[in-house]
């Protein structure tokens, strides 16, 4: 089968009698073989495979979590210690699941730093864009509810700050957030609802966005890191000619990216399950206490950039709603992105001076507010945690000026491309 | 009969059929949503307690549980109560007008009886739980410390009315139950001579 026959498929056999009744070959060839990728693709291009592979690690180790977990708050703590003990190499699929938590996160700011860099949310990839944003809105609510599973103190606890952000909003708050935990308290009412929603309902939703996000980059192509259209420059096949097909060529570099990744991620699975504290927190190894905070609440990891700012804004008008707006403001802007970047050149090689360190200062941003975030609060931080958050802000609310008066490099016609 | 479609009437009928689906989403959806108020179960178990306070020494705490929030009562010694006053200049809201509290504790030493001090015990800012530092000058906190409670979660201060301290991340004082006394040594939390259980 070569590529001047797209769409001709094998009328006979197996092969045949299933395309005559659902469009396998069909897809396969949309999708997999003949869907051309650009040649000039870099290892930043990895990550967006690498989160589809930890989405299943966390799907199919979860599935089997549930087989011995019990969402109830009288068995949740002692049924993770049956599974950590008890059950037949439940210890490794627990790791996988909480390591793959963290793993899902770090792959997943690596592909939207890379968005970023070389401008893959500018038209007409938009849309794209807000799907993989709404993915991370899932994931991070999938990672919220998660953490409430193990039913550890400091689950209890970050669960309590997380649920009385929506008690802050005027008028409404405090019966929003008696509705979310359906009582008066994080309770087993609670526990229980949020098993449902982390099972069930969001994964739905979550493999439903993904399916979105991939199909919408199949239609419009995937950026790189010339930010050059390659559809522009189409050879005599109607294919573009800086473009190879996904299988073989991209599946043999991203499994060899896969194998680098699994070093890593079973490196930690085996030797550092908890990461220093950093995937699982210390005093979640203490059951879930009501009538006692431990001494420091924080958030794991990947939430504590937007909690240092959550934390940074003090309260004013009698409420501390303040803080709860800039902290989602944080993660809404990104939203817009595609619509606050003005510049006439989509990838940082091409951009100027300007954009090059406002995207340094913002990378910059987002670590130092990570680690204001994890760290009990002191006035020093409190002074950083402003600076960065401010910072952050004008990365995106400045973005339409300095992206426009920015002096760019002319863009070459095709890809830059030098065989190895 | 003309074999003319008319537009109109085809467009009217589709937006009054899609309004009425409509009504019904909402219809179909609120038990759903309604699930997910707190049930009857939980609701019960949210009743009233009556707490003993008969064996509470002067100048120390008692914790009860109810609602899943911690129940303070303070049994304040007039040395304490003394220091109130020197905590006003550098609180927030020192009348309690932007507070949680019944009528009957909106007063410096938000109680029925200013010897007993009943609050819950839940941060106004994200829901930690503050510690009691009755100790006057308590380094861990600030060598000029009037005696209170601190926030460890994220450094919110409160006098030993339960307070708020001014430039700190809570901003409002320590909510106050409803609570009266059934007798001299006994205490109903959730309910008050005004409202009935």
């Amino acid at each position: 089968m070569g590529t001047e026959n797209y769409g001709a498929t094998q009328a006979t056999g197996l092969w045949g009698w299933i395309n005559a009744r659902f469009p396998l070959d069909k897809m396969l060839k949309e999708h997999v073989t003949e869907y051309y990728a650009p040649k000039n693709f870099n290892f930043w291009y990895l990550f967006g495979v690498l989160s589809l592979v930890v989405l299943v690690i966390q799907l199919v180790t979860g599935i089997f979590l549930t087989m011995n977990y019990k969402p109830s708050a009288a068995e949740a703590f002692a049924s993770v210690e049956y599974i950590m003990r008890d059950v037949e190499w439940g210890w490794l699929i627990r790791y996988l699941h909480s390591t793959g938590a963290s793993a899902f996160f770090i792959v997943v700011y690596l592909h939207m730093f890379r968005a970023l860099m070389y401008g893959s949310y500018r038209s007409p990839r938009e849309l794209l864009w807000i799907f993989g944003m709404l993915i991370y809105l899932c994931l991070m609510a999938e990672a919220f509810m998660g953490y409430l599973l193990p039913w550890g103190n400091m689950s209890y606890w970050g669960a309590q700050v997380i649920v009385s952000l929506f008690g802050t909003i005027p008028v409404i708050g405090d019966s929003l957030a008696e509705w979310i935990k359906g009582d008066y308290f994080i309770s087993d009412i609670t526990l229980n609802r949020f098993f449902a929603l982390h099972v069930i309902a969001i994964p739905l939703i979550l493999v439903f966005l993904v399916v979105a996000h991939i199909l919408a980059l199949h239609e419009v192509g995937s950026s790189n890191p010339d930010g050059v259209e390659i559809k522009k420059t189409k050879g005599p096949d109607g294919h573009p000619v800086d473009g190879i097909r996904f299988h073989p060529y991209m599946t043999v570099k991203d499994t060899f990216g896969l194998g680098m990744f699994l070093i890593v991620f079973c490196g930690i699975v085996f030797f550092a399950p908890t990461f220093g504290g950093l995937f699982l927190e210390g005093p979640n190894f203490d059951q879930a206490n009501a009538m006692q905070t431990p001494p420091h609440i924080a958030p794991v990891w990947y939430f504590t950039p937007f909690y240092a700012m959550l934390r940074a804004v003090p309260s004013f008008l009698g409420t501390q709603v303040w803080g709860v707006i800039v902290m989602f403001g944080a993660i809404a802007l990104l939203v817009f992105l595609p619509w606050l970047d003005r510049s006439p050149v989509n990838s940082i090689r091409y951009k100027g001076m300007i954009s090059k360190v406002a995207l340094a200062l913002f990378a910059v941003s987002f670590v130092v507010l990570a680690y204001c975030g994890m760290t009990p609060p002191s006035p020093t931080l409190l002074v950083l945690s402003r600076t960065f958050t401010a910072v952050y802000f004008a990365f995106f609310l400045l973005m339409p000026w300095y992206s426009r008066i920015d002096k760019t490099k002319p863009v070459p016609e095709r890809v830059t491309y030098h065989a190895h | 009969m003309s074999d003319e479609v008319d537009q109109g009437r085809r467009r009217l009928l589709t937006a009054a059929t899609a309004l009425t689906g409509a009504v019904g989403a909402v219809f179909v959806a609120t038990p759903f949503l309604a699930s997910w108020k707190p049930s009857a179960r939980a609701k019960a178990m949210g009743a009233p307690i009556e707490i003993d306070i008969s064996k509470l020494e002067p100048g120390s705490m008692l914790k009860v549980e109810w609602r899943g929030k911690p129940v303070w009562v303070v049994r304040r010694t007039p040395e304490m109560l003394k220091q109130l006053e020197k905590a006003t200049p550098f609180l927030l809201d020192p009348a309690s007008e932007g507070s949680v509290q019944p009528a009957y504790a909106k007063n410096d030493a938000r109680a029925l009886k200013p010897e007993y001090l009943v609050v819950l015990g839940v941060c106004t800012h994200l829901g930690c739980a503050p510690m009691p530092k009755f100790e006057v000058a308590d380094v861990t906190v600030s060598a000029d410390w009037p005696g209170g409670f601190y926030c460890p979660c994220h450094g919110s201060k409160f006098d030993l009315s339960g307070r708020v301290f001014k430039g700190v991340p809570a901003p409002s004082n320590l909510a106050v139950p409803p609570y009266t006394f059934v007798s001299d040594g006994r205490i109903l939390v959730g309910a008050d001579s005004t409202q009935s259980a």
